[in-house]
């Protein structure tokens, strides 16, 4: 009997094992970057940007050039590629606490600028390399090592919204926030990926997709509540939505 | 013909870059370094290349080391506490071998201090200054017409060891003006093999210092690229050695004013010279070392309250008496006081 291959792994994709956590939402993003990169015909004139935290070692995973960038400073690498290269794909890969807490000043000049790369923020509302501290995103109430009785707003502050910061910019592209929830939510995160790179080889400028995943090593829930968690509390206070959308223009 | 124009050091140093060929600036406004922000803003783009004014000395830096990562001979500049906050990306681009220029034109500190003149970064310049196991080469003009050639040289040396080039120096320097010549060689930039460049019709390349369990190999490799510089590239100049018996050692700002002290004394038959380095990462302990057998003291001059004198006593290794002077807080010496020392010393009285 003959074998049909109804799907294979992205040649922009490593075959190695990944170091993350079981129903981690890395590992789905990677592949759908690589995806994307073998549909768009990306992978030969990419160069990534891989951040501080839990996808640190992220240049292991796809098969492209890649950089690594001190903690939350991947905007302004980026930044110096793309001017240098201006035909190169430049792609920067941030979590929740490199891009919203310690690099948010690199993250809001960059799309300010307009600079035309594309960044894929991953949203977890959680530090996990370090061990589940609190993240400018985690939830009011949301228990971490260093909020061990919930975030108390009162004196933590309230998570950050970075699409509707963004939002506020007149450069960026395009801006749309997804979530990891389900077969569906992926389908729509790719979807909104390539909108994000297509404005990107069309130089329009700065463009992002926060993706709402599911970190279930310190949510402390299971893959499948994880998932369940970011559909009803997680994307409860981050909207799901395209903030801006340039790409039909 | 090589052209002689008048500028002021900023401004001689930013053309000796663009000359150079760097190919992108990144900065942000702080005195007494702003003449050369505006003049590369003014100039870059003159001639196709990138400047951009950036948030942040933090993100000037990770904006040079982008840069560098995309094969760009890339720079920054700034003065001491703009340098201070830049220290995290020259320990990342020392971490990932990467070249690049980053100019200090010194002001007093520590904290805010103020904008006049100072050397008090020499540990900081000459030690790495961030996190780690590494150095910059650090260079040390002592005038506009140094200014201007270091800057164009330093993308060479840069590049040869893919390490990242200091030039140090002060507010004086940076804001006087001189006549110069200006650098007419056409800069050559090595091929990089190791940059990203998109990795068409080639395996991926990756930049990285993050080496979870390897990371002794990383360090192996950086340091004997720092044994091959400190070989190749100590560059000092002496002024009146050759039968001298006090030695001055000074750079920069205070060296100038050491050599008119040499000259003041010379006049009333004190043995007095100059050794002045040009570098002071590496440093020129040899040289200093060379004389110590014809010298009865050596005199440290600087505009702190005492850095490069201690690698002046770890090269005279206690052969010789190491004296110090030194202004502190933005103040600089004059002639004449420099000329008081050195009487002090050839009377027997000490400072």
């Amino acid at each position: 009997m003959s074998e049909i291959a109804l799907y294979t792994r992205p040649q922009s994709l490593e075959d190695v094992s990944m170091h993350y956590c079981p129903g981690c939402g890395h590992g789905i993003v990677h592949k759908l970057i690589a995806e994307l990169m073998d549909e768009m015909d990306l992978r030969d004139k990419t160069v990534a940007v891989a951040p501080v935290g839990c996808s640190v070692i992220a240049y292991e995973y796809w098969d492209v050039d890649c950089t690594e960038a001190a903690h939350g400073r991947a905007p302004a690498v980026a930044t110096g590629i793309k001017r240098f290269r201006p035909d190169a794909f430049v792609l920067v890969y941030q979590g929740d606490g490199d891009l919203a807490s310690i690099g948010i000043a690199e993250t809001i000049y960059a799309a300010n600028r307009g600079e035309n790369f594309t960044t894929i923020f991953i949203n977890n509302t959680i530090y996990g390399m370090t061990g589940g501290q609190m993240a400018p995103t985690t939830l009011p109430g949301q228990v971490t090592t260093t909020s061990p009785t919930g975030r108390d707003v009162a004196t933590m502050g309230y998570p950050i919204r970075m699409c509707e910061i963004y939002d506020t910019l007149e450069a960026p592209s395009f801006i749309a926030r997804t979530m990891l929830d389900s077969p569906g939510g992926i389908r729509k995160t790719k979807t909104l990926i390539r909108k994000a790179f297509e404005a990107q080889v069309a130089g329009q400028g700065f463009s992002v997709v926060e993706i709402l995943s599911p970190c279930p090593t310190y949510m402390r829930m299971d893959p499948i509540q994880a998932m369940k968690h970011i559909k009803d509390k997680v994307s409860e206070y981050f909207p799901v939505k395209i903030f801006r959308d340039r790409t039909a223009e | 013909m090589a052209k002689r124009v008048l500028m002021t050091g900023n401004e001689a140093l930013g053309e000796g870059a663009i000359r150079g060929g760097c190919d992108c600036y990144f900065g942000y406004p702080i005195t007494p370094q702003n003449e050369l922000t505006a003049y590369m803003a003014r100039h870059m783009p003159d001639h196709d290349r990138t400047f951009i004014q950036s948030e942040s000395e933090i993100a000037a830096i990770n904006m040079v080391f982008g840069a560098s990562v995309a094969g760009a001979r890339s720079m920054t500049s700034s003065s001491s506490p703009g340098v201070s906050l830049k220290q995290e990306g020259m320990s990342y681009l020392a971490g990932c071998c990467l070249p690049a220029l980053i100019v200090n034109v010194m002001r007093a500190g520590p904290g805010l201090g103020d904008i006049t003149p100072s050397q008090a970064d020499y540990f900081q310049a000459t030690r790495g200054g961030g996190h780690g196991d590494y150095r910059t080469v650090v260079l040390t003009p002592a005038t506009v017409q140094e200014m201007h050639d270091f800057a164009a040289e330093a993308f060479d040396i840069a590049d040869r060891y893919r390490n990242p080039v200091m030039i140090l120096t002060d507010g004086r320097l940076g804001q006087m003006m001189e006549p110069l010549t200006l650098w007419d060689k056409e800069a050559a930039p090595p091929a990089k093999p190791w940059a990203l460049t998109g990795a068409a019709k080639r395996i991926k390349r990756t930049i990285r210092s993050y080496y979870a369990g390897r990371v002794p190999e990383n360090n192996a490799r950086i340091q004997a690229t720092l044994r091959k510089i400190e070989q190749n590239e100590v560059r000092f100049e002496t002024y009146m050695m050759d039968d001298a018996d006090i030695m001055l050692v000074a750079f920069g700002t205070a060296a100038r004013l050491c050599r008119g002290a040499v000259d003041c004394v010379r006049a009333d038959g004190i043995r007095a010279g100059l050794l002045r380095p040009q570098t002071v990462w590496p440093f020129p302990h040899e040289a200093i070392a060379g004389y110590c057998d014809q010298l009865k003291t050596v005199l440290t001059v600087e505009m702190n309250a005492g850095q490069m004198v201690e690698d002046v006593r770890l090269a005279v290794e206690g052969r010789t008496p190491v004296r110090f002077y030194g202004t502190i807080g933005g103040d600089v010496p004059s002639v004449a006081d420099v000329v008081e020392q050195i009487r002090l010393l050839t009377t027997g009285s000490e400072s």
